[in-house]
């Protein structure tokens, strides 16, 4: 643990564009905080976003960071965490980005079970477009492209999670400080892909899914007898329909991340000025 | 009696076609003959016709001919398919206790020889071994001696025990003992044995060599015809040097994967064809834009969509060279031959982070499937130089600091090329971004520092055209008055195309082009010519196209569509015909 690291450390000098309000803020001090926690230092932490409004989150944070192509943020992240494990990896993006465009890359990075972050910003909206569906949305929001509303069931991102064997499925509400970066924290510590759904609200074009809406609705887990290590408990939770939990759903406490299944240690990035020594051997085997 | 020869063996996918095919050739290159092989197969994994072409010297070949001397045919199809390249003479080893092959016709003037292969593979040890009681008998028809057999017998099996390895040996024996013994003649052949030592590869396997040698440790990919090679070669081995392979979910995911190693300081490639070129041009800009060193290895097959994804075509020229919305830096590289994909896979990795753009390493399916020997000094690993470009670490930082202490990974320089600092470097962080940005990589969308990334990644490739030298690979006579241009793999046939233009008295000078972007300037030779043909594969000239651009000049196009690569006599005899030599058909065909 280095303790000299502050979370403030993690806060660049560009001003969010971010509505008044948004959930958003909270989101990220909570990342901040609990990379500062667990010692990281912004020189070896790499930060990932996807487009949307989540997608500027790497402008705002200081660290190695890359704001890249929509939906495709958790391939980038686990490139750079294969190559260089060393490095503390962190991608962030929004329910579209993650559910939506990129849903294909969210299954398989949990199944991947790479040792990195992922925090999905959860509006259950596209606010940067200004309004329309997303695949959180309910049924019946109207929105500029769903006059009647998507008329198809959410998304259930947990369940979809724990389908691909997913091995640390959280969730947090942006504005419930403490917990949120408690929560992210142990998603950080955890031996393997750690995810958290975040409800993050969209002020601005989210009437429904509001912070008051998630205030009455959040049942915390810590205030039941939840036990995270529990596949079966986590399961009747997750499928449990209407239910808004905050916590960690599910902790597989023999996961075991990609880099050991697969054997990988090694810094990538250091290469020789030449061929690799023995390099000839490879030649040889044309014979 | 030619100096080549050329052999072949047919059947269905699901006959053991590749590997027996691929057991001569090795034979063969032990027995220090030069090979140069070509398959013909199809999209599914039984049944269809597929082939496995050697045509060997003891001089260096590059090319298939319209000439087969010897074919194993498994299935009275082979014959058929093969009727045109087959001459008076050859020689058509087959079974005739197979069902299939009881009604055999054995054309006018060809000479068949009924061996029971599944017999005498049963008295070997088991019928599976057919094939290699074909080769036996192949090499009694060559004066090729056995032994040569053993030792590809035993790189092939000799994981799978000493018994299965001397059955096969055995099975070998005794087809060449029954044509001896039943087929007594001269068949004209005598495969002469040398004493050098070569190594038999094809493009695929020779661009992952390339790839380890060049310092890639991180690859991502997702399967695909013709590429997929390139990603089995390097499963099992870049693992020895430090790297690892992921096969990912989709392409998408794939160049993402590849974009993020390489952000992380690891060199990174991803290879694959053209529909998965489709996807990953959604993330080529973001590659530049964030100007990313990467590797992206296109491995053509003929197109468009799901096209004939087993067959030869050169059609991704332009999408390599315009893909992607906006105007995007690039640079793409084709190798010419099989030694080259190994050569130019290390300078694809060099130049990519000299200038920190995403370099297109194009092959296409015939280099990809060929094998071809080479002496192993071809492939020098003491000559690879490894150049990481701009890339700074904790002392020199500072240098590239705002007064603020900040990073700038896109400072604007007088070449065009920023400093490059990985993850972990103190004092480096920085933001990426697809945004249009400033120095530091933040976005803006300023009038002036617009106008200012937009140029500086533009004088990158000026930088590059300065300062490396992209040259093309000239044969013949320099003063000829035709020349004849081409670009990827059609080198190997236009060399020995050459060679039967001369007998015909036609002279040509051959540029053969492995940069395509940036490329050499070939406005001189272009002038200086009467005439000048362009040859690739593919419908509509796309090489033809930008040299015309380039030299404002007409050029006259010789092109192949139809899923085969030229053959170096089809290639000569097209080249005469477009020369206006009418009579050059008869003459130049062997």
């Amino acid at each position: 643990m280095s303790s000299n690291v502050r979370f403030t450390d993690f806060k660049s000098d560009a001003q969010p564009t971010w509505c008044p309000g948004c959930g958003d803020f909270g989101t990220m001090n909570g990342m901040m905080k609990a990379l500062a926690e667990t010692g990281a230092t912004p020189d070896e932490t790499f930060i990932i976003a996807g487009i949307g409004c989540s997608g500027k989150i790497g402008t705002y944070m200081r660290s190695y960071a890359i704001h890249g192509v929509h939906g495709r943020a958790l391939p980038v992240g686990s490139g750079v965490k294969l190559a260089n494990p060393g490095i503390e990896v962190m991608v962030a993006g929004g329910d579209g980005d993650g559910y939506s465009i990129g849903a294909g890359h969210f299954i398989h990075a949990v199944r991947r079970n790479i040792d990195m972050t992922y925090v999905v910003m959860d509006n259950r909206i596209y606010g940067l477009t200004k309004g329309q569906a997303s695949p959180t949305s309910r049924e019946d929001f109207e929105t500029s492209t769903t006059p009647e509303g998507p008329q198809q069931p959410p998304v259930n991102p947990l369940a979809l999670a724990l389908a691909a064997s997913g091995t640390f499925i959280a969730q947090s509400f942006s504005t419930d400080a403490q917990r949120h970066a408690d929560i992210v924290k142990q998603a950080v510590e955890h031996d393997g892909f750690g995810f958290v759904n975040v409800f993050s609200p969209c002020v601005t074009f989210n009437d429904v899914d509001t912070y008051d809406y998630f205030r009455d609705h959040i049942v915390d887990l810590t205030d039941t007898d939840h036990d995270p290590t529990d596949y079966e408990d986590a399961r009747s939770r997750i499928l449990d329909p209407g239910k808004e939990y905050q916590g960690v759903l599910y902790r597989d406490e023999d996961s075991v991340p990609y880099s050991r299944s697969h054997g990988i240690d090694a810094d990538m990035t250091e290469i020789p000025d030449g061929a690799p020594e023995d390099a000839t051997d490879l030649v040889r085997e044309f014979y | 009696m030619p100096a080549d020869f050329n052999w072949a063996i047919g059947g269905e996918a699901g006959d053991g076609i590749d590997s027996t095919g691929k057991i001569f050739a090795q034979a063969l290159s032990r027995a220090g003959r030069h090979v140069f092989t070509s398959k013909d197969f199809a999209s599914r994994i039984r049944g269809g016709y597929t082939s496995y072409k050697i045509r060997t010297a003891v001089s260096q070949v590059q090319s298939v001919v319209d000439r087969l001397d010897v074919l194993i045919a498994l299935t009275q199809r082979t014959i058929d398919e093969n009727l045109n390249e087959l001459h008076e003479g050859s020689v058509i080893i087959y079974d005739g206790d197979r069902t299939t092959m009881q009604d055999v016709e054995i054309p006018d003037g060809m000479i068949g020889l009924d061996v029971p292969l599944k017999g005498l593979a049963e008295e070997a040890g088991g019928a599976i071994m057919r094939n290699v009681v074909a080769l036996g008998a192949a090499c009694a028809v060559g004066e090729f001696p056995i032994e040569n057999l053993d030792s590809a017998l035993e790189k092939r099996f000799g994981d799978k025990g000493r018994s299965i390895v001397e059955n096969n040996m055995t099975a070998a024996r005794k087809g060449r003992d029954y044509v001896e013994a039943e087929f007594d003649a001269d068949f004209g052949y005598d495969l002469e044995c040398t004493d050098e030592n070569y190594v038999l590869l094809n493009g695929d396997e020779a661009i992952g060599m390339g790839a380890i040698a060049g310092g890639c440790r991180f690859y991502a990919g997702y399967p695909i015809t013709p590429a997929t090679a390139v990603m089995e070669y390097l499963t099992g081995r870049i693992e020895r040097y430090g790297g690892h392979v992921v096969q990912a979910e989709d392409e998408l995911s794939a160049i993402n994967m590849a974009l993020g190693a390489a952000r992380a300081g690891a060199r990174a490639m991803t290879a694959t064809s053209g529909p998965g070129i489709d996807l990953m041009t959604e993330t080529f800009g973001l590659v530049a834009t964030s100007e990313t060193p990467l590797v992206i290895c296109n491995v053509m097959r003929s197109g468009p969509s799901t096209g004939m994804p087993t067959k030869q075509e050169q059609g991704d020229l332009n999408a390599m060279l315009y893909g992607g919305h906006g105007e995007v830096p690039r640079f793409v590289l084709a190798p010419t031959t099989i030694a080259e994909c190994f050569h130019k896979t290390v300078e694809a990795f060099n130049l990519a982070e000299k200038y920190q753009i995403p370099v297109y390493l194009t092959a296409d399916l015939s280099l990809a499937v060929t094998e071809q020997t080479y002496a192993p000094e071809e492939f020098d690993m003491d000559a690879v130089e490894i150049n990481r470009g701009k890339v700074v670490d904790e002392d020199t930082v500072g240098e590239w600091q705002d007064e603020d202490g900040r990073f700038r990974p896109h400072a604007l320089t007088d070449d065009g090329v920023s400093p490059r600092a990985f993850p972990g470097t103190e004092g480096g962080l920085h933001m990426s971004t697809g945004l249009e940005h400033d120095e530091l990589g933040r976005r803006t969308e300023d009038t002036e520092m617009r106008v200012q990334q937009v140029d500086k990644r533009s004088r990158k490739v000026e930088t590059a055209r300065e300062r490396e030298p992209f040259e093309p690979r000239e044969f013949g006579d320099p003063d000829a008055e035709t020349l004849v241009v081409s670009w990827g793999s059609n080198e190997g046939a236009m060399v020995e195309a050459m060679r039967l233009l001369e007998d015909e008295d036609v002279g040509v000078r051959f540029l053969s082009v492995p940069y395509v972007f940036p490329r050499p300037d070939l406005t001189e030779a272009v002038e200086a010519a009467e005439e000048v043909i362009v040859v690739e594969c593919n419908a509509t000239g796309q090489f033809a196209n930008i040299l015309e651009h380039d030299t404002l000049t007409r050029v006259t196009r010789l092109n192949k569509y139809d899923g085969v690569r030229f053959k170096a006599d089809e290639l000569a005899e097209r080249i005469a015909t477009a020369l206006g030599h009418e009579a050059a058909e008869e003459e130049v065909t062997p």
